[in-house]
């Protein structure tokens, strides 16, 4: 039985990979535009590194932070899509035919998203060696940001998937996309909470979980071992893929008519 | 005359869409509220940076940014509806219908410039409602205005010049990526001044750096590189009028 299990895991989720793969549109854009936006943001905000208590002399280390975010929000969006779009076709009504597990479907789709979530992750890290930044926690390290790295994108690919199965239109899952925006651009993404200095977004910063996910992966790039921001950032991704993979198996269980 | 009968018609269709459609309405909208929100209050402190010298601090300064971006992303959001139109067939019917088919580019160009105007209606207002300081008189704001309209009708038009070569809504992309490409490289959050290395390289030959420097100027009172402004965006206007009027050429030789 578990054999049958990992099976269908496993066919899911290379049917996942492989569909992805298939759409370069889909590959290349959440590798390229969150590096495009690093680009951007660290040439125009390296003046910032000047203000007294910013904590890094590199605004490309401290701003490297922000794409594996990014980047687990494109792929999210896309895996999200092609689940709707299963559903709007009826791959899904012909595989609630078959003895597949439901909960197989949402752990091969989950299984897409990370195989993704580790190229990004790969493709990110090089860049910002190569341009310069000094990973200040070591090899050691960078296996645990990736390892947030995809925690983060199992948990968003887990709230995309909810979207999917709870709307099955594709649409629906894109409109999310600029929901999951607005919880990035009000957080500690382009500056540090202590140096906002406006009051109402320093509080809605610090209320945003997100400010923690970026801020535990920023502490391995620019602080090394930081046990308060990582302890924060492992526990709110934890929060949110327990929440968004209970929330996903429900409308999973109403979509496919099984009780 | 009949140009004029068809941009009517064009318009209306185009606006009516976007006015009754919460989710082509909304973002437009927003995403400059947003982005406003996010630049003007995260990022407030830049303005301590040693050799910020923009006057009016950096509400002000975000403002005009926000304001120019609102009007060329006003333009590439009526592009989409373009390739929507082409993709449903509906453009198809249109070039078939209209009896001057350059009164179609003048339609989606005008319906662009109303939504451009309501958003930057918006977003003037809330400016203002946070405290946002303006040393500009009526004709430096004008002049701001103006420069920002010109920017609306250039993207509007290299989005419909993209929109009718492909027809097709995967064209967003292509219309939408030089447009942010071509804003980022400006200097959006600190003074040309400040910026170091090929930023700075990049930003100084940028087109748009000087029509964003020229909108500051005006909002602080004190007009900067007026003419090149000027220069540039009605040279960007009348490059991509061409640019869509070759498109709708093709549009229609492709049947």
């Amino acid at each position: 039985m578990n054999n049958a299990f990992a099976g269908q895991v496993l066919t899911l989720a290379r049917r996942s990979v492989v569909r992805t793969a298939r759409q370069p549109a889909n590959v290349i854009f959440p590798l390229i535009f969150p590096l495009l936006l690093l680009a951007v943001n660290a040439g125009g905000l390296d003046a910032a590194t000047r203000l007294p208590g910013f904590p890094t002399n590199s605004f490309v280390a401290f701003a490297l932070a922000i794409p594996f975010i990014q980047g687990a929000l494109f792929a999210t969006m896309n895996a999200g899509t092609d689940l709707a779009r299963d559903i709007q076709t009826g791959f899904l009504n012909r595989l609630a035919l078959t003895p597949m597990r439901g909960v197989a479907l949402l752990a091969g789709q989950l299984g897409g998203i990370v195989t993704m979530a580790v190229i990004q992750s790969l493709v990110y890290l090089s860049v910002g060696l190569a341009v310069g930044v000094r990973l200040e926690s070591g090899p050691v390290g960078a296996l645990v940001l990736i390892a947030l790295a995809v925690l983060i994108s199992i948990g968003f690919g887990a709230l995309g998937a909810f979207a999917a199965l709870r709307t099955g239109s594709g649409e629906a899952v894109q409109s999310l996309f600029p929901v999951f925006f607005v919880f990035l651009f009000l957080s500690s993404m382009a500056m540090p909470r202590n140096l906002i200095e406006i009051d109402w977004f320093r509080a809605v910063a610090t209320a945003n979980p997100v400010s923690y996910l970026i801020e535990a992966i920023r502490s391995l790039i620019i602080v090394g071992w930081d046990g308060q921001a990582l302890a924060l950032g492992f526990g709110f991704a934890v929060a949110i893929t327990v929440v968004a993979v209970v929330l996903a198996s429900l409308a999973l269980r109403t979509r496919l008519g099984r009780s | 005359m009949k140009a004029l009968a068809v941009a009517r018609g064009v318009a209306w269709r185009t606006l009516h869409n976007v006015f009754t459609n919460p989710s082509l309405l909304i973002p437009s909208l927003v995403f400059p509220l947003f982005f406003f929100v996010a630049f003007a209050g995260g990022l407030s402190q830049v303005a301590k940076v040693p050799g910020f010298d923009f006057p009016l601090g950096y509400t002000a300064f975000q403002f005009v940014f926000v304001l120019l971006q609102s009007a060329a992303f006003g333009g590439v959001f009526t592009g989409f509806g373009i390739a929507r139109d082409f993709e449903t067939g509906f453009a198809r019917r249109l070039l078939l219908a209209a009896p001057n088919r350059t009164g179609i580019v003048l339609g989606y160009a005008g319906a662009a410039l109303v939504r451009w105007f309501v958003t930057a209606a918006v977003l003037t207002i809330v400016a203002l409602l946070v405290g946002m300081k303006v040393g500009g008189d009526g004709v430096d704001l004008l002049g701001l205005y103006t420069l920002a309209l010109l920017l609306n009708i250039a993207a509007v038009l290299w989005a419909a010049g993209v929109a009718m070569r492909l027809r097709t809504m995967q064209a967003g992309p292509v219309m939408q990526m030089p447009v942010f490409l071509v804003l980022f490289f400006a200097p959006v959050y600190v003074p040309l001044s400040l910026l170091q290395g090929w930023i700075h390289g990049l930003a100084t030959v940028n087109p748009l750096t000087r029509v964003l420097e020229a909108g500051r100027g005006f909002l602080a009172g004190s007009p900067t590189e007026v003419g090149v402004a000027f220069a540039v965006a009605l040279g960007l206007a009348a490059l991509f009028s061409l640019w869509a009027l070759r498109g709708l050429r093709s549009a229609e030789a492709a049947g």
